[in-house]
């Protein structure tokens, strides 16, 4: 296998069966560093199921997932995290018992202590670096006011930036977003779409699998389409907006 | 010293909570509850309670096995009552680690599942020490007999200073008897000891983490934490409560039974969190306290006490009245305690301390409402 020299994530030749359903087949993906690479297709086309081998959640059938030299296949989402892969949920996965603030501490502890460290004998208010920390990265995605509130209490947008700034405080290699404005108004999705454009040119790299065409082609470098488990295409967001297979499989020719 | 520091409201309540617990004997007067022996089980039943908390209020985690700790607590102790010395210092030492090696085993299997299934394992060990005591561990915990002090024990520690003498010893620590007052002041201060330490871990990031567990696990896992020592760790130090709680037992009458282990006892401590209020520091204490006043007063009523108590009825209604009520009292206190826990429950899920907070917001309104009736007066 020939390596690019800036592939951070290699998803090589992965295939997926469940019981009777080929769900990824013959999938080799890679993404380079520093890029926002998007995986566009239609619904039941496989994007979540690829995701989940990506981060460990489900195991493939065959093939590897490689990050930065090291295969991630068999590893625990701990692990993966520690590693520098950060993931955003579907639906936002915050802690809602905690307060705003402390739900962007709790990254921030993991990343400066590990998968597992008891901190006990100095109070949380004395941890006063990381607090400072947390509130930079709540500066970063505008929530900065509201940081005392209960995590319960925001509405879907902002609990989507929540779990942006935990993701963030952490400063992944790779970050990776599952339909980041699912189930958004056009309101949140609009303040998400800036939140990402912001966070574009720092350098991360970025996986993003969605389905809002808006948000893919104002944000991707690079696209993969994925149909029927398989990737159909592949290329610039221009390149991929014009291939005829991907209008008959996706777009429907509605663009 | 960061070992000793706490946030000020932290320090305030622990001010506070130290007088109201030292000052038992006075304030327990009124309520014909100052006698040392019941204060003994207050101050033993709140270290249990509070300890339980940290793992069932923090992470989530709900045990239902806890009396295993116990009962391994008390026979720890009174292990080292009969090896080695009637002090009471190594005996609850012994209790604490005992416990705590304990619940590193059964935390270590319980914790691979959560929820209900977790609830069950944890019963299912504390069941099986509870049957062992009675079966094959005889000659550990002389099964239905119960442990007990004897004139033969070896005692090494104590007969290199001592005769033996014709009665059976009573605990002690430094040498000072530990009977009555004494008892409940070592109780006290140690209840003291597990309340500080239950405020340090409440305040530090340890119990942020376990919070997080509690409230997200899969956020958890995926922020990079290894959530499961974290549990475990909450686990086996709320097994050490359990065991320092099972060694008082038996410091303050030295007898271990395995009827301590009985889920009975696994589901009184749910009870009294619940109660009190689970994730909160003083509910459990506050719960203990309650539980075992009410059991102190009701399981002491008898029929005859009742006819005094409604001799102004008329005398048929009296004998219904009696022959009611009587159910609710003596053996049967049980159920007065699962009436009151079903109104708890659906009333006040939070338990008291939810109906304390609530009390205080509306107070707090009502003063906020007059001052601004008041302003919008001065205003016309």
């Amino acid at each position: 296998m020939q390596y690019s020299n800036n592939t951070v994530l290699h998803v090589a030749d992965v295939h997926k069966r469940f019981a009777g359903l080929h769900a990824l087949a013959d999938i080799d993906l890679e993404v380079e560093e520093g890029k926002t690479h998007a995986i566009i297709g239609p619904n039941g086309a496989g994007k979540s199921t690829l995701l989940n081998v990506i981060v460990g959640r489900l195991a493939p059938s065959s093939g590897a997932v490689v990050f930065d030299g090291q295969v991630l296949t068999g590893k625990k989402p701990h692990e993966i995290n520690q590693m520098g892969v950060a993931r955003v949920f579907q639906t936002p996965e915050i802690f809602p018992d905690l307060s705003v603030l402390q739900n962007v501490m709790t990254p921030a502890f993991a990343k400066r202590d590990g998968a597992f460290r008891i901190r006990m004998l100095n109070p949380l208010a004395n941890e006063a670096a990381l607090r400072e920390e947390a509130e930079e990265a709540l500066a970063d995605v505008g929530m900065i006011e509201r940081r005392h509130l209960h995590a319960a209490s925001l509405s879907r947008g902002d609990k989507r930036r929540l779990e942006l700034a935990m993701c963030l405080i952490q400063k992944p290699r790779l970050l990776l977003l599952d339909e980041p404005t699912a189930g958004m108004s056009r309101h949140d999705t609009n303040t998400t779409i800036e939140l990402l454009k912001k966070i574009k040119s720092r350098g991360m790299t970025k996986v993003i699998i969605e389905h809002d065409m808006h948000v893919v082609f104002s944000l991707a470098d690079k696209i993969s389409v994925l149909a029927g488990g398989r990737i159909i295409a592949e290329g610039a967001p221009d390149a991929v907006r014009g291939d005829p297979r991907v209008q008959e499989a996706y777009l429907g020719g509605a663009h | 010293m960061n070992v000793l520091r706490l946030p000020r409201q932290d320090v305030i309540l622990f001010a506070v909570f130290a007088i109201v617990v030292l000052t038992m004997p006075i304030w327990l007067t009124p309520f014909g509850a100052a006698y040392p022996g019941l204060m003994q089980k207050f101050a033993i039943f709140a270290i249990f309670a509070v300890g339980f908390n940290i793992l069932f209020g923090l992470t989530g985690y709900l045990s239902f096995g806890h009396a295993a700790f116990l009962g391994v607590g008390s026979y720890t102790a009174v292990w080292s009552f009969k090896l080695f010395t009637m002090d009471a210092i190594p005996a609850l030492i012994f209790a604490v680690l005992m416990s705590g090696v304990f619940a590193l085993g059964i935390g270590f299997v319980s914790l691979r599942r959560s929820g209900i299934y977790f609830a069950i394992l944890t019963l299912a060990f504390a069941q099986m020490s509870y049957n062992l005591a009675y079966s094959v561990l005889t000659p550990i915990t002389n099964g239905e007999t119960a442990l007990q002090l004897t004139n033969n024990d070896p005692r090494v520690i104590d007969m290199m200073f001592m005769e033996r003498t014709a009665g059976l010893p009573s605990p002690s620590i430094f040498g000072q008897p530990l009977g009555g007052i004494g008892g409940f002041y070592l109780c006290a201060v140690l209840l003291l000891v597990a309340f500080f330490i239950a405020q340090k871990v409440f305040a530090s990031p340890f119990g942020m983490m376990l919070r997080a567990i509690k409230s997200n696990q899969t956020r958890m896992s995926y922020t990079g934490f290894n959530t499961r020592p974290y549990a475990l760790t909450a686990f086996v130090i709320s097994g050490m409560y359990a065991g320092l709680a099972g060694g008082l037992l038996a410091v303050t009458d030295p007898l271990a039974g395995a009827e301590r282990m009985e889920w009975t006892a696994s589901g009184e401590v749910v009870l009294m969190t619940i109660l009190g209020g689970v994730g909160t520091l003083v509910g459990p204490v506050i719960g203990a306290w309650l539980i075992k006043y009410l059991e102190n007063i009701f399981s002491a009523f008898n029929e005859g006490m009742l006819h005094a108590t409604f001799s102004w009825l008329p005398d048929g209604v009296e004998d219904i009245v009696v022959a009611v009520t009587s159910k609710f009292v003596g053996e049967g206190w049980h159920l007065t305690l699962g009436l009151v826990f079903v109104l708890i429950v659906v009333f006040l899920p939070g338990g008291i301390m939810e109906g304390v907070r609530r009390i205080r917001s509306a107070v707090a309104n009502r003063r906020d409402n007059r001052r601004t009736r008041f302003s919008t007066s001065a205003a016309e």
